[in-house]
């Protein structure tokens, strides 16, 4: 399924369930309601989602999926996804207590997306722009060859059309479950990058909540500009693995945005609803300094259909 | 039995072969004490018991135990290596930014036929000197240091040859805060933009993100019991088996041996080490190391500048695994 498909069919899962007037069922119940992580104060849940996933109340912000992401970011019916036909294989025959295939099935299952990032194109207040946006609901947001691929290629393909390039992440690391590919995944996208910087590009990285491991360890950390959503977990190392390694606790904010912040590792600290504005001005901004460009909409489904 | 080998600690595995070997010692002094054909015939006989289960112990390792020999206490380390290549190399420190990280040693370095930058993860032998290098666990600090020699190498068209022996970058506190995954991610850049020959050699553990920031090469050469992984076996046991007592299937599962990591594609060649581990003789195990390197280099420097970048960005491009459509 596509993205425009899994839109039109949430749309109508939305517009069913507007028609139903039976009485709720718990798990009716709780979609309708979402707890706060944070303050724990009961919200309703489509005012939780006109709010951007972000609790009205404390700020909190909730971990969103890619397809929310894209939702909250594209001008209307602008983004165009690639490489969706990217799957998994299984390289090392890998299984823990588990075969590695059947994870993957199940992560789909949980997630509904084939892998842990989606790629594409698509315009921010009418600024053509390159993404991608990891998803932490699938497979933890974890990064193995196919993940690493789809960087690679959304990077390569902001370098020819020229793009501005925004990659949100969200994820655990790189995936054990293809070892060593997954680790060169690291390898290969940092090299990419090393191309599009060469060309003079734009590339703004947003960090949300979590970010951790292989993928702060490469792509993630080398944005132009680096963006930390509130209250994200952005760091290389786990807190545990630290704690049990130095043998002291750490600091309550340990490894937080604003923590990152403070640290110099970050430019910017953006509540979720003020980032499209943010990036909007930043895309604005170095576009008029020469370097990114806007190009139309029509030049980019070219270049999509020649690939 | 070279006099070397006796020092040698024996690892779990190597339990049988060090009963062995008891047996020849006790036997060889009553041997001296008095001479008997008839025990010179068990000696014989002992003797080639010996090497028949050590080349059958040593062929036939598990994951687990190629793990034992890349860690061995007595393992040579990056220091051991530079210091037979080169009795006159000369060291350089520092990040040019605030420390100087003993985890990471660099230096220059005159192989006779060709000249080099070197750097590498160096492990402690003593107490002291473990503490002092981190066990082998650079901080950014380290990362920033070899970044540093990236851009002599770049500045002076020289060939860099680095050694890796670490379980990983430092996970602690100020690490963290002095932005570890950034440093390691803008070495991957970096590297990736040389247009020097660079060699990466895998001399004993491989672990994950801190091994690969200075491992973005255009051949990637792994000693024979070393091995490379995404995350340690420790790590992956506890996370994927939530148990300690698995390590020895994370071993086998993550396919971390230097074999599999050439029959995967990632590795460029394997470079064999002295019979039971290059501890046994640190002076073969460096000329080995250096004959490779050497031929290696002179391969790569037939490569003008641009082809040396396009051969290593080409060389990661390729990694990987998955189905289209
Ligand atoms: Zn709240």
């Amino acid at each position: 399924m596509d993205l425009k498909e899994w839109f039109a069919n949430r749309q109508k899962r939305r517009e069913d369930a507007i028609e139903v007037r039976q009485p709720l069922t718990t798990e009716e119940y709780c979609a309708l309601w979402t707890q706060c992580f944070q303050c724990r104060e009961l919200l309703y849940t489509r005012d939780l989602r006109t709010n951007l996933h972000v609790c009205p109340k404390c700020q909190y912000h909730f971990r969103i999926g890619a397809v929310q992401r894209i939702e909250q970011l594209a001008d209307a019916d602008t983004f165009c996804e690639i490489d969706e036909n990217l799957t998994s294989a299984d390289p090392l025959g890998f299984v823990d207590s588990e075969p590695y295939p059947r994870r993957q099935q199940e992560a789909s299952r949980k997630s509904g997306l084939k892998e842990a990032i989606v790629t594409g194109t698509l315009k921010i207040d009418g600024h053509e722009a390159a993404v991608g946006i990891m998803d932490f609901g699938h497979f933890g947001g974890s990064m193995g060859s196919v993940v690493g691929e789809k960087v690679t290629r959304v990077i390569e393909l902001a370098e020819r059309l020229r793009l501005p390039l925004i990659i949100v992440s969200s994820s655990g690391g790189a995936r054990m479950q293809e070892g060593i590919y997954s680790l060169m995944q690291l390898a290969k996208t940092s090299s990419a990058l090393k191309s599009f910087a060469d060309a003079g590009l734009l590339f703004i990285s947003v960090l949300a909540e979590p970010t951790y491991g292989g993928v702060t360890a490469s792509f993630a950390m080398l944005g132009d500009i680096i963006i930390a959503e509130p209250g994200a977990r952005v760091g290389f190392a786990g807190r545990r693995v630290i704690e049990q390694t130095i043998r002291q606790k750490l600091p309550a904010d340990f490894q937080t945005a604003e923590y990152l912040l403070k640290h110099g590792q970050v430019d910017m600290v953006v509540e979720r609803t003020r980032l499209r504005d943010i990036l909007t001005q930043l895309i604005a901004f170095h576009g008029a300094a020469g370097s990114g460009g806007e190009l139309s909409s029509s030049v980019s489904e070219e270049a999509l259909s020649t690939r | 039995m070279s006099p070397t080998e006796k020092k040698a600690v024996p690892l779990e595995f190597e339990q049988p072969l060090a009963l062995l070997a008891q047996q020849i010692e006790a036997l060889e002094k009553q041997l001296a004490e008095n001479q008997s054909p008839d025990l010179d015939l068990d000696l014989a006989r002992l003797h080639e018991q010996y090497d028949v289960l050590k080349r059958s112990l040593y062929s036939n390792l598990r994951a687990i135990d190629h793990l034992a020999l890349a860690r061995h206490p007595q393992r040579p380390y990056t220091r051991d290596y530079f210091q037979r290549w080169d009795a006159q190399w000369i060291e350089v420190h520092g990040d040019r930014k605030g420390a100087d990280d003993a985890a990471m040693v660099c230096g220059l370095i005159n192989f006779g036929e060709v000249r080099a930058v070197v750097l590498g993860t160096q492990k402690g032998r003593t107490l002291r000197d473990k503490q002092h290098c981190n066990f082998g666990m650079p901080q950014p600090e380290g990362y920033r240091k070899a970044l540093r020699l990236f851009h002599h190498a770049q500045k002076f068209s020289l060939p860099i040859v680095t050694l890796i022996d670490t379980p990983g970058a430092y996970p602690g506190m100020t690490a963290e805060e002095h932005n570890q995954a950034e440093a390691i991610a803008v070495n991957l850049l970096e590297l990736a933009g040389l247009t020097v020959p660079v060699i990466a050699v895998v001399t004993g553990e491989g672990g994950s993100g801190g091994a690969l920031a200075i491992g973005v090469a255009n051949r990637i050469l792994m000693l024979e019991h070393s091995v490379y992984s995404v995350i340690s076996p420790e790590g992956c046991a506890s996370i994927l088996w939530r148990s300690a007592d698995k390590v020895s299937e994370a071993c086998q599962a993550m396919k971390m041996t230097a074999r599999e990591i050439l029959s995967l594609g990632v590795a460029d060649e394997v470079i064999e080490e002295p019979l039971g581990g290059a501890h046994h003789d640190y002076d073969a195990a460096a000329r080995n190391v250096q004959a490779v390197l050497v031929r290696h280099i002179k391969e790569l420097s037939r490569l003008s500048p641009a082809q040396l970048k396009a051969h290593r960005q080409g060389k990661f491009r390729k990694i990987g695994s998955f189905v289209e459509g």
